[in-house]
Formats: structure tokens, sequence, C-alpha cells
């Protein structure tokens, strides 16, 4: 896949939160995202799927500048965050993080209670009164569908909820900074399927508020809370369409193979 | 669609490539029971035309595999892309071949009647509808075999050549009841076969457009103008008709 014209175009959306462009990668000599031009519409739900390694969960990572605390890590191209340029180092990396969320595969809660867990990044950008961070707590733990489960033992050690209930509270931690977007990699691989649904049903529910990008191993999750699917391959986007699309008829034969389990 | 590479898991590929051949054999097995029922109507043969009637049974039993292998495929393998419009496909396609089947059945069952009263002329041009029929879904069976659309299509196309055969058959049948009221009864049994084989024709080219969905990923668009048109209100059955268009 290096003839450009068999690369995937851009998809035509209406309003894009993130516009890339030609977005090229590397990992020191590694070459790790060769080119990659996709729109990504606002408040909905963009899956990217790809083998281990096609550089899905470096692209996500990009999205939040996370590799530009590492030496040797070089993006080039352009990621317009509403219009604005995110990979400029003059865009700050604390008005980044300010609009997007990130939650990662292994649920990682801070050894503190819970309420602090939400609060600690409130705290961070934000001077609060008690009522209004009670408020803004309760908040964000109620969209991530954790208050009811968690409301009583507030005061309690977050490392002693249960995996799918740490994942969300790193969900409800990453939205009450009232993020634009949230990343999600690969959010629910180490989790049950029961915490699972639950976590798919809360994409489901905050895609009216958030932007939303989620990594995924997993195809049948893409198909399920996705509204676009991205299909990426040693580096490379290879398809780019309607979830719908992808997974009735893609377009590319490696699409297809892919997602029929015919990779060899 | 087969993108020509295999599945990481072998008895993925097994069971799909089971699927398909268990369709084709079931696809014959209903060609063989039309041809059957049209020998039977030839030989005034009653007890033959039971055999057929009772052989319907294994091709209901075949659709209820099929069905039952089909919900199989679904939850265990969750199907995607290609994969699940060929499964989509076999289950559609399974329907079709058993309401051929049921014609075909339906076909032998009135031949019972019609060898009870004495032969009429007309019997015989029930042969050449059953022909194009049998043709057509041995067509389309090999299209779906070999995933063709081309094919398919061209017999969904061709469809119309038994729609005109079934109306010529249609008139001759009205000017035989015409010509004399005793050849009413048979007559009627023969327009009643006759449509049945009609109504092949048309299962077929829902297996010509499953095949087209299966292959493509899009639906054949009706474009085929409709020529049987003895259901026309304005149809006579008899001369000054047939140049009109019928409905869509």
């Amino acid at each position: 896949m290096t003839d450009p014209a068999l690369a995937a175009r851009p998809l035509p959306v209406a309003s894009p939160k993130f516009t890339v462009r030609d977005l090229h990668f590397h990992y020191g000599d590694f070459h790790a995202l060769k080119g990659i031009d996709m729109d990504i519409p606002e408040k909905q739900v963009t899956a990217i799927i790809g083998p281990s390694g096609c550089g899905k969960s470096t692209l996500l990572r990009i999205f939040n500048r996370i590799y530009a605390i590492y030496p040797k890590l070089r993006a080039t191209g352009s990621i317009l965050l509403d219009g604005e340029n995110i990979l400029d180092p003059r865009y700050s990396m604390n008005r980044l993080r300010s609009k997007i969320g990130m939650v990662f595969q292994k649920p990682v809660p801070f050894p503190m209670t819970i309420f602090e867990n939400v609060a600690y990044g409130i705290r961070h950008h934000e001077k609060l009164s008690r009522s209004d961070m009670e408020g803004r707590v309760e908040q964000a733990l109620r969209s991530s569908a954790l208050w009811g489960e968690v409301k009583d033992k507030l005061k309690q050690n977050a490392l002693g909820l249960s995996g799918g209930q740490q994942q969300r509270l790193c969900i409800a931690r990453a939205i009450a900074l009232k993020p634009e977007v949230l990343l999600l990699d690969e959010p629910t691989s180490a989790l049950d399927p029961i915490a699972t649904g639950r976590i798919e049903q809360l994409v489901e529910e905050l895609k009216s508020e958030f932007t939303i990008v989620i990594v995924t191993h997993n195809m049948q999750q893409a198909a399920r809370v996705s509204d676009l699917t991205a299909f990426m391959y040693l580096g490379e986007l290879i398809e780019f369409d309607k979830t719908e699309k992808i997974f009735t008829k893609p377009d590319k034969k490696q699409t297809e193979d892919y997602i029929t389990g015919r990779f060899g | 669609m087969n993108t020509g590479t295999d599945h990481i898991i072998k008895s993925y590929d097994t069971e799909l490539s089971r699927l398909t051949a268990e369709i084709v054999r079931m696809g014959e097995l209903s060609v063989k029971q039309l041809e059957a029922a049209i020998d039977v109507v030839e030989r005034r043969d009653e007890r033959a035309a039971q055999r057929v009637v009772d052989n319907d049974d294994t091709i209901d039993q075949m659709e209820h595999d099929i069905s039952h292998d089909v919900v199989r495929l679904l939850a265990l393998r969750a199907p995607m892309a290609g994969d699940l419009r060929n499964v989509f496909a076999a289950l559609r396609t399974a329907a079709d071949i058993e309401r051929i089947g049921d014609y075909a059945a339906n076909v032998a069952k009135r031949s019972i009647p019609l060898s009870m009263v004495a032969p009429v002329q007309p019997a015989r041009g029930l042969e050449h509808l059953a022909r194009l029929a049998a043709t057509g879904v041995r067509e389309v069976l090999a299209a779906y075999q070999e995933r063709d659309a081309e094919r398919a299509h061209a017999v969904w196309k061709n469809d119309t050549v038994l729609d005109e055969a079934y109306t010529g058959y249609f008139r001759q049948l009205l000017t035989y009841m015409m010509e004399d009221p005793r050849n009413i009864t048979p007559c009627t049994h023969l327009l009643f076969m006759a449509k049945n084989i009609e109504r092949i024709g048309d299962h077929a080219t829902n297996i010509a457009e499953n095949v087209w969905f299966q292959v493509t990923g899009e639906p054949l668009q009706s474009q085929r103008r409709k020529l049987d048109q003895t259901s026309s209100a304005d149809f006579s059955g008899l001369a000054g008709s047939g140049d009109k268009p019928a409905r869509p």
C-alpha cells in the first residue's frame, strides 16, 4: 500500500473536530505513521482498528501529544483541533490537555480516595469552592455511570473498586475536566463482558457531549459503539468510512481480510 | 465475498463451504422435483406423483437444517462483511429453494386429478415452461456456487422469457376452454400448474438478487419489466393487449 492512489482519502465530514493532514510519525528511525489524512467528526464515535503495530495507538497518542515528553519521537504534518494545529509547539500543553481527556487500557486510579481521584485534575485547572467541587465530582461520577455504586463510599480508596469500576472512575476523572474530546485506548481489554457492556453503554451516552476516538482490538466492539471506523495497517490508513459500510462492504481487500479474520 | 485468502480459523472455512454445498444440493433436488413433476404429468402416473409430493419433505428438512446452520454461524462466528453477506444470502436462498420445492410438489399434486380426466392437447405445453424454469434454477445455482454476479444477472433478465411463455400458454388454455367446456376442468388445473412454474422463475430471480448482493454488496435494482401480463386489468386473454406495458 505505498501507491498514493490506493491510500484512503479523508472522508468528507460536515463538522470535523480533528483535521489530520499528511501526518508522519517517527520513533527514532522507525517510520510508524506514513502520511495519515483523516477528518474526525465532532460528537461522534470514531473507532480505529488494525493489527498490533499498525500505528493505531500511536495515532491516538498524538492527538494529545503524549509523545512530546519523550526524546527521539517526531511528528510532522498537521492536526487541526477546531482549526488550530495542536502539533505546533506554541499550542500549550495545558490547553490541549484541558480539551482532550484520555483513558488507557488498564485502569490507573491514583492511590487516593474515589473523591480525590476525580477532584485531583479539577484542582489542577480550576479553583472551586468545596460545594462546587462536590457538585462537579458528583456530576462526573453520574456521567460515568458510577455514582450509584460509589456515592456512599467516596472517602474509600479507589484501589478497592473492581476493574470495571476503576475504569469508569478513570472516565469520570477525564470528563470532570469538561474536555471536548475523549480518547479511549482499548478501554475494555482488561474488563469482563459485563463491565465492557457498561463502558460501551457509557460511550453511547457520552457521545452527545464529547467527540470520542476509541482504539480497540475488538472488532465487534468497534462495530457496536462507533459511527465511523478507520482501519490501519503498517502505519497507513487503509480505509476510513461509516462503520456500517466497513463491516458490511469494505472497499479494500485488506480491510475485508482483517475484519473477516483472514489476515495471515 | 471470498477474497481468496483462507480464514485464520480453518474450521470457519469448512463451515462456510459446507453451507454453500448444502444449498446447491438442496437446489438440485428442487429442480429434480420439478422435472419429476412434469414427467408424472406426461405419464399420468398417480403413484409417482404422490412420491414427488412426499419427497418435498426432504427439501423442507434441508431448509430447516440450513437455517439452523446459519443461526449457529451467526452466533458462534459473528461473520463480517463478505462472510456476513454470504451467510445472509444462504439463508434467503434456502427459503427461495424451499418455495421452488413447494411449487414443484403442487404441480405433481395437481397431476393426480388431471390424470383422472381425458387427456387434453395443451398438457404438453407445460413441459416447455418447466424446461425454461429448470434451466433458470440450474443457471442461478451455478452462479451461486461460482459467486458469479453477471451470470446471476443474466438469469434475472432472462425470466422475461418464462413470463412471456406463461402469458402465451394462458391464452392458449383460454382458447381451449372456450372451444369446449369439457376442457375447463383439465385446463384450469393446467393453468394453476403453469402459474406454479412461473412462480418458480420468480424465485430463481430472487436467488439471482441474493447472489448479486452477496458478491457486490449492492441490491439488484428492479429494472426488468414484468412481462407476465395475465393479471393486468385489460388482459382479454386474446390478441390485442400484449403490447401494453404492464405494471413495473
